[in-house]
């Protein structure tokens, strides 16, 4: 329906609205994050959640100790190589639809730790990272932005159409491959359905 | 709608349709959505049990030993007994002798269990 219309009718008093309008209204004000945490970023995620920067104003407030209940997952530190497959394998346990936001340097590069033999750089090279956040650690109001942003986010989402988000696509992979902790690295290193490095332009 | 005095049980009846329908419908909407919008997504990790992302290991149907109720029981034995016994010892000086007399008896109906426990051994480490 056309928004002019729409403005019309709400002079008049009449509330007109969609589905896909109220499903995605009603996800994204109840968005459950997985309640776990890898490190340091960990600290901030547990202070957004408290009373002084009150995540539950977004709805998400509701940490889950299980993935079959969680629809969020914030990758809150440095992924080791170690841990990798655990967190591969927790986002594969979580319910549709799911979304992850990768907070804070290590969780989206490896940060300060990224020349480490045993840290993973980047989350991203394994799950599909909706929102991420840099930051050593990033504050509590960037964690709040990174929601906000996942929320536009998942606002925008369509039912239907070439445009829908994989949850509703049935022919994308229910699945993510879990990495092997390897002798000398993860095996796979990446996956490369997922990870696409950005091309340095370099000049010269 | 009269029932009548052929029926009077009609409303009841209706109100058990009504509240069956009132349950059954929201469900039955949700598994319309579902099987319109969110296809369904599973899979071996997906399904498999959760363990704090681990694989499990073994199975989940372990048997435990029927003979803990023994170490149940002794535990119970000292948890009362230390319970009791530190308000007891605050207060030993001011107790008049019935108390005194009382908390012994009580004391003692411990020590029994626990000299029941150490007939049967159970006080061995084996």
């Amino acid at each position: 329906m056309d928004d002019r219309l729409r403005n019309e009718l709400s002079r008049q008093g009449i509330f007109v609205t969609t589905f896909e309008d109220l499903y995605n209204w009603g996800r994204k004000n109840s968005l459950w994050p997985l309640g776990f945490g890898l490190a340091c970023c960990a600290i901030e995620m547990i202070a957004t959640s408290m009373a002084r920067w009150d995540l539950a104003r977004f709805g998400a407030e509701v940490f889950r100790p299980s993935p079959r209940q969680a629809d969020l997952m914030i990758v809150a530190g440095t992924v080791t190589k170690k841990m990798a497959p655990q967190v591969v394998r927790l986002y594969n346990q979580m319910a549709e639809p799911k979304y992850v936001i990768a907070m804070g340097a290590c969780a989206i590069s490896g940060g300060p730790f990224k020349q480490g033999y045993n840290v993973l750089k980047g989350i991203d090279r394994f799950i599909p990272v909706d929102v991420h956040i840099p930051g050593c650690p990033p504050r509590p109001e960037a964690l709040l932005h990174a929601f906000m942003t996942l929320q536009r986010k998942i606002d925008g989402q369509t039912l239907s159409g070439a445009t829908r988000p994989r949850h509703l696509d049935p022919e994308a992979p229910a699945e993510f491959p879990v990495p092997d902790f390897g002798g000398r690295d993860l095996e796979p290193p990446r996956n490369p359905g997922i990870w696409r490095p950005p091309a340095l332009p370099r000049e010269g | 709608m009269n029932p009548g005095p052929d029926h009077p049980y009609l409303f009841l009846a209706l109100l058990m349709a009504a509240a069956v329908l009132f349950a059954l419908i929201p469900l039955a909407l949700a598994r319309l959505w579902a099987w319109k919008f969110a296809p369904a997504k599973a899979g071996p990790t997906k399904q498999a049990i959760y363990e704090c992302g681990l694989e499990s290991r073994g199975d989940a149907w372990v048997q435990f030993r029927s003979e803990y109720y023994l170490y149940a029981l002794v535990f119970l034995i000292f948890d009362v007994e230390a319970l009791f016994l530190l308000p007891f010892a605050v207060s030993f000086g001011g107790l008049p002798v019935g108390a005194v007399l009382a908390m012994l008896m009580f004391v003692l109906l411990l020590v029994e269990g626990l000299v029941w426990a150490w007939q049967k051994g159970v006080l061995t480490w084996k």
